[in-house]
C-alpha cells in the first residue's frame, strides 16, 4: 500500500503528454524582460539604469529586505530600460529590459558539464551563497529559499524532504528534471543538507513517474541517509503540508510552518539551482518550462532563461494559440490564465498550458446541494462550501473562526462541486479580506 | 379551597408590595438620565441607518451631536441641509450648511470606449477581480463592471447600464459615501452638486502615461496638461498623468472640456453649445510647477465679488439661481470629508 496524505484530495485525470519529450535548450530572444519581482516578499530593487552593459549572471537587482530575492541577468547586453511593463495579470510591474547580445559570462562561473562532487563549502557559506544567488521555491511558490534555511534558535530540524511529486496534471518538468538532471539534483541535495545540518532526507514521489523512481533509487543508493518515497497519485500531494503528512505521518498544526514539526520541504528544481548555485556559482538565470496542451502539436520541456518571452516558447512547441481558448501560467489546478502571451518567464513559471475552446469556459454555476463532497476533498479539512458563503459576505471575522487562512487554494473543491460552484474564488476574496483584517491588527 | 386562594393572594400581594419597594430604591440609585433631545433627534433623523454621516447609525450620530453640543461637523447626507435646518432648534444650535453633493463615476471606459482584450470567466466581484487582472479592457485603473458599488447603494440611486458595462448615478443620490467605500478602484468620488446640478469633472482615473493610457481606452486622460494650462482659476491640478479638478475652486466655466483632446472631462446638465460660440481667447495662465491640492492658489487678479449667501443651488427659485449660475460658487468653510 503505497503512501499518501491522509485527508481529502482528488486525482484529476493527469494527461503528462510532455513526459516523454526531453529537455530542449531554448533560443535567446531579441529582448528580454527581468521583472525585479519574481519571488513572493518585498520586490528588490534594480541595481542598473537605462543604458547600462550587463553581464550574463550579473546581479542586476538587490533584495534588501528579510523576505526577498536577487536577480540576476539571465543575458549579456545593453539595458534599454527600467520601466513598469505588463505582467502576466495585466497590471504593470517594475522590469529591467535587455537587448540581448551574444553570452558574456561573468568571470567565476563554471560552464563545464562536470560533475563536481565534494561539497568544500561550510554550512554557513552554503546558505549565503543560496541568498546571493537568488534561489526561490521553484515549485511555484517562490518563496526564497535562504529563509528556509535560517533555521531560527530552539527549532530542530530532523528532515529534509524533497518534493518530486509534481501532482498538478499536464506539467512535467520536474519528471523530466529528475530523470536528465538525477545526479546534479542529488548533489544539490547533498548540499542542502550540509546547509541544514541533517543527515536524513526523503525525496517524494508520485507513482505515475516509474522511470524517475528507478532512476532517483539508483542514485540514492550512493549517498547515505537519502531515501526515495512512492507515493499514491493523489492531488494536492505536491503542497507543503500534505507530503509531509504522507511521507512521515506528521501533521503540521495551523497557522504553523514545517519546521515546528521538524522538516523543511524543497523542490526538486530548487535543488538543481543549488548545485548549480554552490558547486558551479551559477546565480538562478535559467529554469525548466513545460509547454503543454491540447492546441500545442509539439508538447515539450525547455529549459529557458528568465526573460524570455511566452509568445517564443509557444512557437517553438508549435502552439496553435488561436484554437486555445485560455492559456494558463502553471498547471490547470493552481495556475493563473495568461492576460496576453507577451509576457516574460519568471523564476516561478513552471509551466504554460493551453487549453483548447471546449474546456476552457466554465460552467453555470448552480445552486449548492449539500453534498459535502467539497469538504470530503478539502485536504486541509475545512469546510469550503461555508466559507465560500463567508467569503461572499465578506465576513472577515468568521471568515477567521472557520480558518480560512488555512486553505492552500488547492482548487480540489471546485474540480469536485457537482454544481460547478467558483468556490475558490469566493474563498480567495475572504482570505484577502481576512488577511487584510488581521495585518491590520498586528500592527496595532 | 377558599382558603388556599386566599393565601395564595395574600403571599403574591405580599411579595409584590416588597418587590416594588425593593426596585424602587434600586431605580432611584441607578437612576440613568439621558438627555431626552436625544431620542427628539433621533426621531427627527430619517432613520436609514447608512452611515453617511461617519456614525454607526441614526441614533449613534444623535448622541454624538448632542453630547458634542454643536452642529459643526455633523451632516446628514440623507436629510441635507433641510434636516440639519429643522434639528437646530432642537439643539439650539446652529446648523451649519453644507452643499448638496452627489457621486460620480470617474471613469468612462464602456465597452465603446475600451473595448475587451480578452473574456473573464468568474464570479463578478469588483474587488476580487481586481486582485485577479487589470480588467477586460486592459485599463488597470478603469472601471471593472462588477457592480459592487450598486450593491452597497441602500437608496435605489444607482444601476448598471447593460449598454456601456459602467454603473450609473441617478439623480437621488444622497452621497452616502457607502459606494466610495465599496470601490476597490477608487472610482467613484462625492462631488458638490454644483449649481443647477451643473459640473464638471475628469471622468479618468488613469495614471499610465498618455501612449499606454489611450491604447486601452479611447476616452483616457492622457496627462497633456491642456486644461492645467487653460484652467483661469487654478482649480485644476496634475498628479501622475493625471488631472483633477478641485470642485471647490471650479466656476464652471467648461474652458477646459474645451481643450480636453480626448473628452475626458465631463461636462453634466449644461446647455448644448452653440455651434460655434466665440471663446475669449485668454491668454493661459503661465504656471510653473505643479500646485499640490490644497497648497495656496498662485496669486492672480481678484475676481468678481463672491456672494456670501448659504443658499444652495437645488433649493434656489428658479429664476434667481439662472442670473447667479457662475457666482452661485460661494466661499464655503464647510470642510468636505472626502478629497
Amino acid at each position: 500500500m503505497l503512501k499518501t496524505f491522509r485527508i481529502g484530495g482528488v486525482h484529476p485525470k493527469e494527461n503528462k503528454m510532455s513526459a516523454s519529450a526531453p529537455i530542449e535548450v531554448m533560443e535567446h530572444p531579441k529582448r528580454a524582460v527581468v521583472p525585479v519581482s519574481q519571488h513572493l516578499g518585498v520586490p528588490a530593487t534594480a541595481l542598473v539604469k537605462k543604458g547600462d552593459f550587463v553581464k550574463t549572471g550579473q546581479m542586476i537587482a538587490k533584495g534588501e529586505a528579510f523576505i526577498s530575492a536577487n536577480v540576476h541577468s539571465p543575458f549579456t547586453g545593453k539595458v534599454f530600460r527600467v520601466e513598469e511593463t505588463l505582467d502576466s495579470t495585466g497590471f504593470r510591474r517594475m522590469a529591467i529590459i535587455i537587448d540581448v547580445e551574444p553570452d558574456n559570462w561573468m568571470e567565476g562561473i563554471d560552464l563545464s558539464s562536470d560533475l563536481k562532487r565534494e561539497i568544500d563549502l561550510s554550512p554557513e557559506e552554503i546558505v549565503k551563497k543560496i541568498h546571493e544567488s537568488g534561489i526561490v521555491g521553484m515549485g511555484g511558490a517562490t518563496f526564497p529559499t535562504h529563509v528556509k534555511y535560517m533555521v531560527p534558535e530552539g527549532k530542530k530540524v530532523e528532515y529534509l524532504i524533497i518534493n518530486g511529486v509534481e501532482c498538478e496534471p499536464y506539467l512535467t518538468s520536474d519528471h523530466r528534471l529528475m530523470l536528465e538532471k538525477g545526479e546534479e539534483m542529488m548533489i544539490g541535495i547533498a548540499i542542502l543538507m550540509k546547509g541544514l545540518k541533517v543527515n536524513k532526507c526523503i525525496i517524494g514521489v508520485e507513482n505515475n513517474k516509474p522511470d524517475a523512481i528507478a532512476h532517483l533509487k539508483d542514485i540514492a543508493s550512493k549517498y547515505q541517509g537519502i531515501s526515495v518515497e512512492a507515493l499514491k497519485v493523489q492531488y494536492p500531494q505536491g503542497g507543503e503540508k500534505q507530503l509531509i503528512d504522507a511521507v512521515l505521518r506528521r501533521q503540521v498544526p495551523a497557522g504553523k510552518l514545517p519546521l515546528d514539526v521538524g522538516c523543511v520541504v524543497n523542490n526538486v528544481g530548487t535543488c538543481f539551482a543549488v548545485y548549480e548555485a554552490v558547486q558551479k556559482n551559477k546565480p538562478l538565470i535559467e529554469r525548466i518550462v513545460t509547454v503543454t496542451g491540447k492546441p500545442v502539436k509539439k508538447p515539450s520541456n525547455f529549459m529557458v532563461r528568465i526573460g524570455t518571452p511566452v509568445d517564443m516558447l509557444l512557437a517553438k512547441a508549435e502552439a496553435d494559440v488561436e484554437a486555445s481558448g485560455k492559456i494558463i501560467n502553471g498547471g490547470p489546478m493552481m495556475g493563473k490564465a495568461l492576460v496576453t502571451t507577451d509576457v516574460p518567464v519568471t523564476k516561478g513559471t513552471s509551466g504554460i498550458l493551453l487549453m483548447a475552446k471546449a474546456e476552457s469556459n466554465r460552467n453555470e454555476e448552480q445552486n449548492c446541494i449539500r453534498c459535502s463532497k467539497c469538504t470530503t476533498v478539502c485536504p486541509q479539512g475545512l469546510e469550503p462550501h461555508l466559507l465560500k458563503i463567508l467569503g461572499k459576505r465578506m465576513d472577515a471575522e468568521a471568515c477567521e473562526v472557520e480558518r480560512i487562512m488555512d486553505c492552500i487554494e488547492c482548487g480540489s473543491c471546485v474540480y469536485t462541486c457537482p454544481a460547478q460552484i467558483p468556490l475558490l474564488d469566493y474563498i480567495r476574496i475572504g482570505k484577502a479580506k481576512t488577511g487584510a483584517m488581521i495585518r491590520n491588527r498586528s500592527r496595532k | 379551597m377558599d382558603s388556599g386562594i386566599i393565601t395564595a393572594l395574600i403571599t403574591l400581594s405580599a411579595i409584590g408590595a416588597v418587590a416594588a419597594v425593593v426596585l424602587y430604591f434600586i431605580a432611584q440609585k441607578f437612576k440613568v438620565i439621558e438627555d431626552p433631545r436625544i431620542d427628539d433627534v433621533t426621531d427627527a433623523l430619517p432613520g436609514a441607518n447608512c452611515g453617511g454621516c461617519g456614525y454607526a447609525g441614526c441614533r449613534a450620530f444623535a448622541e454624538a451631536m448632542v453630547k458634542e453640543g454643536t452642529m459643526e461637523g455633523f451632516f446628514c447626507p440623507v436629510g441635507g441641509n433641510d434636516l440639519m435646518k429643522s434639528l437646530s432648534p432642537l439643539l439650539g444650535v446652529e446648523a451649519v450648511e453644507k452643499k448638496p453633493q452627489i457621486a460620480v463615476l470617474r471613469c468612462n471606459g464602456s465597452v465603446k470606449n475600451s473595448p475587451a482584450k480578452y473574456s473573464y470567466d468568474g464570479p463578478n466581484n469588483c474587488t476580487f477581480t481586481h486582485t485577479l487582472s487589470s480588467g477586460e479592457g486592459g485599463c488597470m485603473y478603469g472601471c471593472l463592471g462588477g457592480g459592487e458599488c450598486v450593491d452597497a447603494c441602500d437608496f435605489d440611486a444607482m444601476y448598471m447600464d447593460p449598454e456601456t458595462g459602467l454603473p450609473v448615478v441617478k439623480d437621488n443620490c444622497v452621497a452616502c459615501n457607502a459606494c466610495v467605500l465599496a470601490c476597490p478602484r477608487d472610482l467613484l468620488e462625492l462631488r458638490n452638486r454644483g449649481p443647477k446640478d451643473k459640473r464638471i469633472f475628469v471622468a479618468c482615473m488613469n495614471q499610465e502615461k498618455g501612449g499606454p493610457a489611450k491604447k486601452n481606452c479611447s476616452v483616457a486622460c492622457i496627462g497633456c496638461a491642456a486644461c492645467f494650462k487653460v484652467c483661469p482659476h487654478d482649480a485644476i491640478t496634475m498628479n501622475n498623468n493625471l488631472a483633477y479638478i478641485d470642485y471647490e475652486k471650479c466656476t464652471l466655466c467648461r474652458k477646459c472640456v474645451e481643450v480636453c483632446p480626448t473628452d475626458a472631462i465631463h461636462e453634466i446638465n449644461f446647455k448644448p453649445r452653440p455651434p460655434k460660440a466665440e471663446v475669449p481667447k485668454k491668454e493661459p495662465v503661465k504656471k510653473a510647477v505643479v500646485v499640490e491640492e490644497g497648497a495656496a492658489p498662485a496669486p492672480k487678479p481678484a475676481k468678481a465679488p463672491r456672494t456670501e449667501s448659504v443658499e444652495v443651488a437645488v433649493e434656489k427659485p428658479k429664476a434667481a439661481s439662472e442670473a447667479s449660475d457662475k457666482k452661485e460658487e460661494n466661499s464655503s468653510e464647510n470642510q468636505n470629508n472626502n478629497q
